[in-house]
């Protein structure tokens, strides 16, 4: 007898039983042990049929291929460079990927990135063993020279984005600040005006705490212009 | 029926009170608290480790660090500073952690547990067990399963659950802590300190397992109060 033990949508923790028998499939962030079905991490479960899933509340970031991220450069060798993005491994950025600029052999590296730059790149390559190669070629990848840089949990990065990119420009446009949000939940801004900087970045952590919550894109709507009224 | 100093039954846990989400900047973190006794867990990763020779290129390592704090104690103060007691808890720790843990994704990582021991009446590294599992998963790693775990004790013929300090003194006694995977049933830790015979052992870890359900029905609460909308 197949029998399923949670409710949709309900907020689970490692280990606790999802479902008995062999109607459901374990899918995402589940695993079955015998006739069971156990949650792997916390997080919210999802039904899609006879699949159990489960959406993660928080979590690690785990770099892909054609993820855009956000990193630090924290070292510069000789003809690379080493960038944190979050993640236990360091990436490389080869001075082949970096700039399409020509680049003089020998030519002191930190000329193109510094120590401490941050910087918006696309991982290209994801070994077995998790070594991450990054390129800062292609639009809209560089150096950010101003801006605030702020952090969010990786999982919570495709509520801001929104479908599409919706949620974000709604906030790029209230706001009239420039955002970039890496995959790796490093988020950069840019604003004119230091007032809406900040209701940016209240927005974006406004964003993180109700990321389940139904009809956030209105909640959201609501609260950008909420504080523009008191503002006023 | 038999009376304890402070009034518990022999099968009975002293209170319990578990938290996440303490520190904030730590990327997970719990509190449990049984009786007086008060672990703090912060976990901190994954992160790249050094030296470059400790490092698996196949998996990420787990590192505990379990430190009693030197106001921690009820008579003496401890010397601040790792000691052979706590290098040996802190092992026991990572060994009955890392069968739960799944860290194939985080090659040459490692992430980091640091349990503090705020204040002790026995029963520490029981309290520090159930507060790094917590910590663990408020951090969003993957895991099979939360860890249980309390301490029992033999006293002359009778099996004492979750023993205190005045018990544990006791000439001739046998401390046992032991640590479940609640889901399943699997024992992760336990350990003697004392005589047991093998009726005893076996009465023991009935019992414990009884006791650490318990344990992580209130484990499961916190976990899931510190994610409500």
């Amino acid at each position: 007898m197949a029998d399923l033990i949670v409710k949709d949508k309900e907020v689970v923790v490692p280990g606790q039983v999802l479902a008995k028998g062999m109607e459901y499939l374990p899918a995402n962030g589940t695993y079955r042990e015998g006739n069971e079905i156990k949650a792997l991490q916390i997080g919210m479960v999802t039904l899609s049929g006879r699949l159990i899933k489960l959406i993660p509340l928080k979590g690690v970031y785990i770099p892909k291929v054609n993820d855009v991220v956000i990193g630090r450069i924290i070292d510069v060798g000789v003809n690379n460079w080493l960038v944190d993005i979050g993640f236990s491994n360091l990436a490389g950025l080869s001075l082949r990927d970096a700039t399409s600029q020509y680049i003089v052999r020998g030519a002191d590296l930190s000329n193109y990135y510094k120590f401490d730059d941050y910087i918006i790149a696309k991982v290209t390559k994801v070994t077995k063993d998790k070594l991450i190669d990054l390129t800062t070629k292609g639009r809209g990848l560089r150096k950010l020279d101003e801006g605030i840089i702020i952090k969010v949990t990786p999982v919570k990065v495709p509520r801001i984005i929104g479908k599409g990119g919706s949620m974000i420009s709604m906030i790029k446009e209230k706001t009239n600040c420039k955002i970039m949000v890496g995959q790796n939940g490093v988020i950069w801004l840019c604003g004119q005006e230091p007032e809406k900087e900040k209701l940016a970045i209240d927005a974006i952590y406004f964003i993180e705490k109700n990321a389940h919550v139904e009809g956030l894109t209105d909640m959201v709507k609501d609260f950008l212009e909420g504080k523009k009224g008191e503002k006023k | 029926m038999k009376k304890r100093k402070d009034n518990r039954r022999l099968d009975e846990m002293r209170k319990i009170e578990a938290k996440v989400g303490v520190i904030k900047r730590a990327n997970g973190s719990a509190m449990f608290r049984i009786g007086d006794t008060i672990a703090v867990v912060a976990v901190y990763g994954p992160r790249s480790l050094h030296p470059k020779y400790l490092q698996d290129p196949e998996r990420g390592i787990l590192r505990v660090y379990y430190n009693m704090m030197a106001f921690s104690g009820s008579g003496e103060r401890i010397r601040p500073g790792p000691s052979r007691r706590s290098r040996e808890v802190s092992m026991v720790i990572e060994k009955a952690l890392t069968s739960v843990l799944d860290l194939k994704e985080f090659p040459g990582g490692v992430v980091d547990v640091f349990i503090e021991i705020i204040q002790s009446d026995s029963g520490t590294r029981c309290a520090g067990i159930c507060a790094a599992s917590l910590a663990i998963a408020d951090a969003g790693f993957k895991m099979k399963d939360l860890i249980s775990a309390v301490a029992l004790g033999r006293i002359d013929n009778d099996i004492y659950v979750d023993v205190t300090k005045d018990e544990e003194d006791i000439e001739g006694m046998a401390d046992v802590p032991v640590a479940y995977l609640p889901s399943s049933g699997k024992i992760v830790l336990l350990q003697c300190d004392g005589f047991l015979k093998k009726e005893q052992l076996k009465e023991i870890l009935k019992i414990g397992k009884k006791v650490c359900l318990e344990i992580y029905k209130v484990q499961q609460k916190a976990l899931k109060e510190g994610y409500k909308k």
